[in-house]
């Protein structure tokens, strides 16, 4: 009896003295992001000092970011850019998603195999192998420089389409049938029916979607041009390259443009996480 | 005839139904087929038409002229290209670091340590940073005379630390360092999510039979994970060669060509040197790697996964 017990407390001595070990090695791993954090509430003089005062010694907090939010540059207005995009494209995506993955998981229509063999092959297709066409095509359009073509590039992407289909495809067919025989459209049953049972997963895509679109470079780096347009990934490389040795301010621009996909992250971990875990997806 | 009046009529409602269900079946996939075909479908193929063209978009589209294979020809005798091709398959050792890495923290944070979610939250945040934040961080860690990185090594007695980006043979591997420290959230997070599939009275039954830890990892484990790497292997793989972000805002390529991409040197081709024609055909090679890749997952699931 006093051996199991002994062996049981060593098991959890064990298992603490395993937790402490890892979460130094967690914050390691973490150290650039502190690095980071701490460099952009510091004085200038002070980012690259030795030993490195990872907890600053003097503060200049509301003045970094004071001056990074309100300065020279539009920081602001490529903050709103972001949103903006990031938003309606999140929006868009889920709705015309959800719609062809449900469509191309329990309506029977003509042509439905052939069709979702071409979204299957579009999914192959590198979007860096198709930069120059796209580009063309956006001329001829007139979506070149506007945030509606960007919002367009993103919205239409098969990546959801896949996803949500794998989730449509685990409700009961007999529960959808239930609704048919009792008078519902297809549309009805989609929206009535189909949707709110899949609610989780369209969350996860949501902000998945929401992630990719806010973290995209170079979708904005080759179909904007006017400054006023640009989102904050581009914002912050511009920012980077022109401020030049301002590095307490680059790093307060860097921690502005994580920090939403942080509170985000912190929010919605657990769709995040799951999603990626289950349908193993990658942006 | 009676009969076959009901039947009719019976019939007639059912037809409607069925062809109701058709149009809103086009209705509802009709909004991504439209796009897809416009933003990716017409894209690929205008792509490879380019492809055997010497072109510039910026010219009129009478000034194009059919060259056959010329450009893959030129491609292969382009030193550029050859290098970014080069670096893009070195990039590709990040994969099976990243896999280690990964499969180790994955069951040391599943069985052995307290506070589960914490570390995959921990684990898991560079992965959902911009990449362009993190390689303006990087730039500054990695600073040759004042960044933390050479300062510590200096004062840990080390007098002349590698430039990193600046130097020609650390330029690559700084970057692989990033790319690594930047997946391995997904493919622990993946990897903790199959390690949960795996019935836990197997490791009980092991337990029994005394087995250790290490022989339980490689008897149990590692052959149950094998789908799960395989499909991270072919995932990492592909986004490897996908590499843009980091190289355009880190290191443009340089210093001369040593973190040149190929994803990399599309771009400039197409939108600095605007030789539309030649880009396209490095478009091709990418989308060839791309494509041997899937081929090679969908070959190799079927003879080397064991389920």
């Amino acid at each position: 009896m006093r051996t199991t017990m002994n062996v049981r407390i060593r098991r959890k001595i064990g298992k603490a003295a395993v937790t402490l070990a890892m979460l130094l090695l967690g914050i390691g791993f973490l150290l650039p992001f502190i690095w980071m954090l701490s460099a952009s509430v510091k004085p200038e003089i002070d980012v690259f000092k030795y030993p490195i005062q990872w907890i600053p010694v003097k503060w200049q907090f509301f003045e970094n970011y004071r001056e990074v939010w309100v300065g020279d540059h539009p920081f602001a207005l490529y903050y709103w850019n972001s949103i903006k995009v990031s938003v309606v494209t999140t929006i868009v995506s889920v709705f015309v998603s959800a719609m062809a993955a449900f469509a191309f998981s329990h309506v029977e229509f003509r042509g439905r195999k052939l069709l979702f063999g071409v979204v299957l092959m579009t999914f192959m297709v590198p979007s860096y192998s198709i930069m120059v066409p796209q580009f063309m095509i956006f001329r001829w359009l007139d979506l070149f420089d506007s945030h509606l073509g960007l919002i367009m590039l993103g919205a239409f992407s098969a990546l959801g389409t896949f996803m949500l289909r794998q989730f449509f495809m685990g409700l009961h067919k007999d529960y959808l049938d239930a609704a048919f025989i009792d008078g519902a459209g297809t549309f009805t049953t989609f929206v009535r029916i189909a949707l709110p049972l899949v609610r989780p997963a369209l969350a996860t895509y949501a902000i998945l979607r929401f992630i990719w679109t806010w973290n995209d470079y170079a979708n904005p780096l080759i179909f904007l041009r006017s400054d006023r347009l640009m989102t904050v990934q581009i914002g912050i490389q511009k920012f980077a390259s022109e401020s030049g040795a301002f590095y307490s301010l680059i790093m307060a621009g860097t921690v502005s443009a994580i920090l939403p996909l942080l509170i985000i992250f912190i929010f919605g971990q657990k769709q995040v996480i799951e999603g990626i875990a289950l349908g193993g997806v990658k942006g | 005839m009676q009969g076959n009046e009901v039947q009719q009529q019976q019939a007639l409602p059912k037809l409607k139904r069925k062809q109701r269900e058709e149009i809103a079946g086009y209705v509802l996939a009709g909004p991504m087929l439209l796009g897809l075909f416009i933003f990716t479908v017409i894209p690929t193929l205008i792509s490879l038409v380019l492809s055997f063209t010497e072109w510039s978009f910026i010219a009129d589209l009478q000034k194009m002229k059919f060259v056959g294979l010329n450009n893959f020809k030129q491609l292969f005798d382009d030193q550029v290209f050859l290098t970014s091709m080069r670096n893009n398959l070195i990039l590709l050792l990040v994969v099976p670091v990243q896999l280690i890495v990964s499969l180790v923290l994955a069951v040391v944070i599943e069985r052995y340590v307290y506070g589960k979610g914490l570390f995959k939250v921990m684990f898991f945040m560079p992965y959902i940073s911009s990449m362009v934040a993190v390689a303006i961080v990087f730039q500054l860690l990695f600073h040759p005379s004042y960044g933390p990185v050479n300062e510590t090594l200096r004062s840990l007695g080390i007098a002349n630390p590698p430039k990193w980006l600046a130097d020609l043979h650390y330029a690559l591997p700084s970057v692989m360092i990033i790319l690594i420290w930047v997946g391995i959230g997904f493919c622990m997070v993946v990897y903790m999510a199959a390690l949960n599939a795996i019935p836990k009275d197997l490791y009980e039954s092991a337990d029994i039979d005394g087995a250790g830890v290490w022989t339980r990892f490689r008897r149990i484990t590692l052959p149950l994970v094998t789908p799960t790497t395989f499909f991270l292997l072919v995932t990492g793989l592909i986004s490897s060669f996908k590499s843009f972000d980091v190289i355009k805002v880190l290191t443009e390529g340089g210093p001369s060509y040593s973190t040149s991409v190929v994803t990399y040197y599309l771009y400039t081709t197409a939108f600095e040197n605007l030789k539309t024609g030649y880009a396209s055909s490095i478009a091709w090679m990418l989308f060839g790697c791309v494509l041997l890749i899937t081929l090679i997952q969908l070959y190799g699931q079927k003879k080397w996964v064991h389920y």
